[in-house]
């Protein structure tokens, strides 16, 4: 709030008038009800799910958070949290339940595998869903503790609230696939995917 | 040493390869050509009784010159007996051996997965598909030791064609179980699942 009102003084007197801007108001209207009502759509394929599970039961409870609804529906879900490895073959599933979301939708990539493939750089598995799905907050941790997860959620709710609705260029980009049916150029792809960490002694054609 | 393997001598003579015991198990190899008159052997006469076909997978060792070998883990549930039979498969011949789907129903996926990681055709297989990669996939056959372990393909060109697929081309109508509804199913479904919407499926897969 201080940020969007100012008071001004007139000498001598208690603070008497309040000023602010149109805009900036219904930004922080807007941005405060989307960041505080988030519901999430969860895509649990693997441990990543477990934690995220014990994030929504009763001891770490982020309903706190206005996350009270799950959304198992990608049509009534802000944001989509993908807990857990990709496979290549859930890569089509998840890029459909992304393009189902209505907008405004955020994604939210938590643990090692969703956003590097982690320990399985191999022939199966997505080596990060960035790649497939624009991603906003990334949760490193294999898998990350609850809180880790809260935290990124509590990092996504920032950078709504940093959003504006009078933003000339398109707010949030829809990311289409493009005519290669790719997200991002190939060379970026690649790029992202190469190993790293103890992946890169091991050679392609090992 | 399980008494299987000598009653399996007496019937089968040659098809009949070595024997071995192994952390207790007994593991017997069966030349192809007979392996199914084997199985239905095993599992229909009194005093075996091999009932249940626990697994079925495949093995290719390290060294090049070892053939590839059909591994099947057979139970005899009221006698409690185990038995592991093995085929063995020379790598640089048709690598084929017979379903035993007509003898173990269950062998079903199992052969299916073996194909799929393997390249190993089941002969007489009713649907002998990929199960775990989808239809399409082109790169091979990914548990075979001259298979990279991270594919074929640049990483672009592996996102790209999953992105290709259709995640609901992977299940037959069968597998759907909707196969009774079909009237009842919307036209544009009716129409798809009529096509397959499977994509190509590459030569020799």
């Amino acid at each position: 709030m201080k940020r969007v009102i100012e008071t001004r003084e007139v000498a001598g007197q208690s603070p008497n008038y309040l000023l602010a801007r149109l805009r900036d108001l219904v930004d922080w209207a807007v941005n405060a009800s989307r960041a505080n009502s988030l519901w999430p759509m969860p895509f649990g394929t693997a441990c990543c799910a477990i934690e995220f599970m014990a994030t929504a039961a009763s001891r770490y409870d982020f309903a706190r958070f206005g996350m009270e609804r799950q959304a198992f529906s990608p049509r009534q879900a802000d944001v989509l949290i993908c807990a857990g490895r990709l496979p290549f073959k859930l890569a089509p599933v998840i890029r459909r339940i992304y393009d189902q979301m209505p907008q405004p939708k955020w994604v939210i990539s938590m643990g090692a595998c969703a956003s590097t493939g982690g320990i399985f750089d191999n022939y199966a598995m997505v080596q990060g869903i960035d790649t497939v799905v624009p991603v906003d907050v990334y949760v490193p941790g294999c898998p990350p503790r609850p809180e880790g997860l809260l935290y990124g959620i509590l990092l996504l709710h920032k950078k709504i609230k940093g959003e504006s609705l009078f933003d000339r260029v398109p707010r949030r980009e829809e990311q289409p696939l493009d005519a290669r049916g790719l997200r991002l150029p190939p060379a970026e792809i690649d790029e992202l995917s190469e190993p790293f960490g103890n992946s890169v002694q091991q050679f392609r054609s090992a | 040493m399980n008494p299987s393997v000598e009653a399996l001598r007496a019937a089968f003579g040659d098809a009949i390869g070595r024997a071995v015991e192994s952390c207790g198990d007994t593991i017997v190899y069966v030349a192809r050509e007979r392996l199914r008159d084997v199985m239905r052997w095993l599992r229909d006469t009194p005093g075996q009784e091999y009932d249940y076909l626990v697994d079925l997978t495949a093995v290719e060792y390290r060294d090049r010159e070892r053939p590839l070998e059909v591994v099947y883990n057979l139970r005899a549930l009221r006698r409690g007996a185990d038995l592991r039979v093995k085929v063995e498969l020379d790598p640089r011949g048709e690598l084929e051996v017979d379903s035993v789907v007509p003898v173990w129903q269950g062998a079903n996926w199992l052969e299916r997965e073996v194909f799929d990681m393997f390249g190993i055709r089941f002969r007489g297989h009713p649907d002998l598909r990929r199960i775990l990669m989808w239809e399409t996939y082109a790169e091979g056959h990914p548990l075979r030791k001259d298979f990279p372990l991270r594919g074929r393909f640049s990483r672009a060109e592996q996102v790209r064609q999953a992105l290709a697929a259709n995640p609901e081309a992977h299940y037959s109508m069968e597998e759907l179980s909707i196969a009774a509804a079909y009237d009842e199913l919307p036209a544009d479904m009716r129409e798809r699942l009529r096509r397959g919407e499977r994509g190509r499926v590459p030569d020799g897969a």
